[in-house]
Formats: C-alpha cells, sequence, structure tokens
C-alpha cells in the first residue's frame, strides 16, 4: 500500500488542485486527477522529503482560526503604522527567537503563519544553533515578542506535530 | 461571457466593499514602501498586499464571478493558497542577503551571526 501510494495526503491534494483549475467534477476528470496525484507522488519519492505525521489533526481548525484572527488584527495595525509613520517615528528591531520544533515542515508552516501576518518577517533560521531572527516593525520589547511567538504558534504547533 | 451590469445590486455592494477595501490595503503597502526608512522595514510593507490585499480581491472576484454565471466558483482559493505559500521564500531571500551585506559592511545596529557550533556551521537554511 505504501509502495503503491507513497505521499497519500499530497496525491489527494494535488487531485484536488487539478478539479480546482478544471472547475468540473465529472468522473473523467477526477479520474485523470487521481492518475496524475498518483503518478507525481511517485515523483516525489526521488527528492526524499521529510515524513511528517499530524498526531493530533483536530488541532488544526484553532490554530488556523487563530492565524486568521492574527492576520486581521496585524493588517489593522501596520496600516495605522505606516499612515502614522511621517508624525511617528517606527521603531523596529530584530528579535532572536529560541525555536525547540524539530519537524522540518512545522517549521515552513511557522515562516508561512508568519510572513502571512504583517508586521514579522522571517529573517534568517540557523539550523545549528536553532535560532530564528525575526524583524518586527513595531517592537516595544523583543522578550515579550518571543514569548509571544512562542506561545502562541509555536506551542499549537508542536503538539500538533510532534 | 457575461456583462458586468448584469450584475444585481445586493451582489455588486460586497463585491465593490471587497475590492475595494483589497486595493486600498495594497495601497496603503505601496505608500509604507515609500515612506519606511530602512530596508528591514520596508520588508513588512508589500505583506499588506501580499495577505489582506489578496484575499479581500479573490474573494471579491470569487463572489462576482459566481453570481454572475450563477454556479460555484472556488478557483481563486488557488491563488491565495500558492501567495501565500510561495511568498516566505522571497521574503527569506531578501532578508538574508540584506543580513549578508550589513554583516559585511558592518552596519550598526545588525545583529551578528550566532556562534558557529562547528566550522561549517555558516550554511543556514530554511
Amino acid at each position: 500500500m505504501r509502495y503503491w501510494f507513497p505521499y497519500p495526503l499530497l496525491s489527494f491534494a494535488l487531485m484536488l488542485f487539478w478539479l480546482l483549475i478544471n472547475q468540473s467534477l465529472s468522473p473523467a476528470q477526477i479520474l485523470l486527477g487521481a492518475a496524475l496525484g498518483i503518478s507525481h507522488a511517485w515523483l516525489m519519492v526521488n527528492l526524499r522529503p521529510a515524513k511528517t505525521s499530524m498526531k493530533k489533526a483536530w488541532l488544526i481548525g484553532r490554530l488556523i482560526g487563530r492565524v486568521a484572527a492574527d492576520v486581521v488584527r496585524s493588517n489593522i495595525s501596520v496600516m495605522g503604522i505606516i499612515l502614522r509613520s511621517r508624525n511617528r517615528p517606527v521603531t523596529s528591531g530584530f528579535v532572536p527567537i529560541d525555536i525547540t520544533l524539530q519537524d522540518e515542515n512545522a517549521l515552513a508552516l511557522l515562516a508561512c503563519i508568519l510572513t502571512a501576518t504583517p508586521g514579522t518577517a522571517w529573517l534568517e533560521f540557523d539550523s545549528q544553533t536553532r535560532v530564528l531572527l525575526l524583524h518586527v516593525l513595531d517592537v516595544e520589547n523583543g522578550s515579550a515578542w518571543a514569548e509571544l511567538i512562542k506561545t502562541r504558534y509555536e506551542a499549537p504547533l508542536k503538539e500538533l506535530f510532534e | 461571457m457575461s456583462h458586468l451590469t448584469d450584475l444585481p445590486l445586493w451582489a455588486a455592494i460586497p463585491v465593490c466593499l471587497l475590492l475595494l477595501s483589497g486595493s486600498m490595503i495594497t495601497l496603503i503597502g505601496s505608500i509604507g514602501l515609500i515612506r519606511l526608512k530602512n530596508f528591514y522595514k520596508r520588508l513588512h510593507a508589500p505583506t499588506l498586499g501580499a495577505s489582506a490585499g489578496v484575499i479581500l480581491i479573490c474573494l471579491a472576484s470569487m463572489l462576482c464571478f459566481a453570481v454572475l454565471q450563477s454556479r460555484w466558483i472556488f478557483h481563486e482559493v488557488l491563488i491565495i493558497v500558492f501567495i501565500i505559500l510561495t511568498t516566505p521564500v522571497t521574503l527569506m531571500l531578501l532578508g538574508q542577503s540584506a543580513l549578508y551585506r550589513d554583516r559585511i559592511e558592518g552596519t550598526d545596529g545588525v545583529p551578528l551571526k550566532a556562534k558557529p557550533i562547528s566550522p561549517k556551521a555558516d550554511e543556514t537554511d530554511i
């Protein structure tokens, strides 16, 4: 089973992608999408991506809700900062954070979350020292930001993947 | 292809609101690109367009064409998904090259590299 379907989730996602761009749910398209999904999963074997299994997949709903709320909130605050930046100089700074997440895919997800929320930019991650260097647009104090990111995103991701 | 004037009023109002707010946010992001003073601050401004701007404009497009063609349209979701998945890559490339340049030039206020454990540890990934 594992031999024929090496990455079932990837195959399913590719099939979904195929159906979405064709905007059709006809049996022929489903069959073609499934064939494409399965054959492309075989190509993926050669790349040897890090295998990840979600231990508690139901937690992903809570994480998505939290991220959506943060995206809205940070968009509004960054807009305010930009519009007021002529009168009030922006105090931004670098924040180093010790990351204890081990899983590569979880780290990639963390990068997507931090990029999607304006105001935080992922600059550098050192895979040896496991220190993430973040640039924060409106930094009041660095340790509070580090603590916020650790509890708000890293802890749920750790729970989800490890 | 149906005409935009066929769009009923009840759909036109939310479509307009979504489209205008999405483009406003993207515009503010571009203004930020001019106003903010250094490179790292400027990195934050375009992410406004890449998150809220893209989401709102794509929602407007989905709603507009779903009503016009009276069927469900979801493929704009793919635009949102792929933009969110790929912006970190560009952002990290730009950020790392800026850090590299500033460390070599010794610009003030740029944090130095963390102490490497082994001599080969100065390569970074992710």
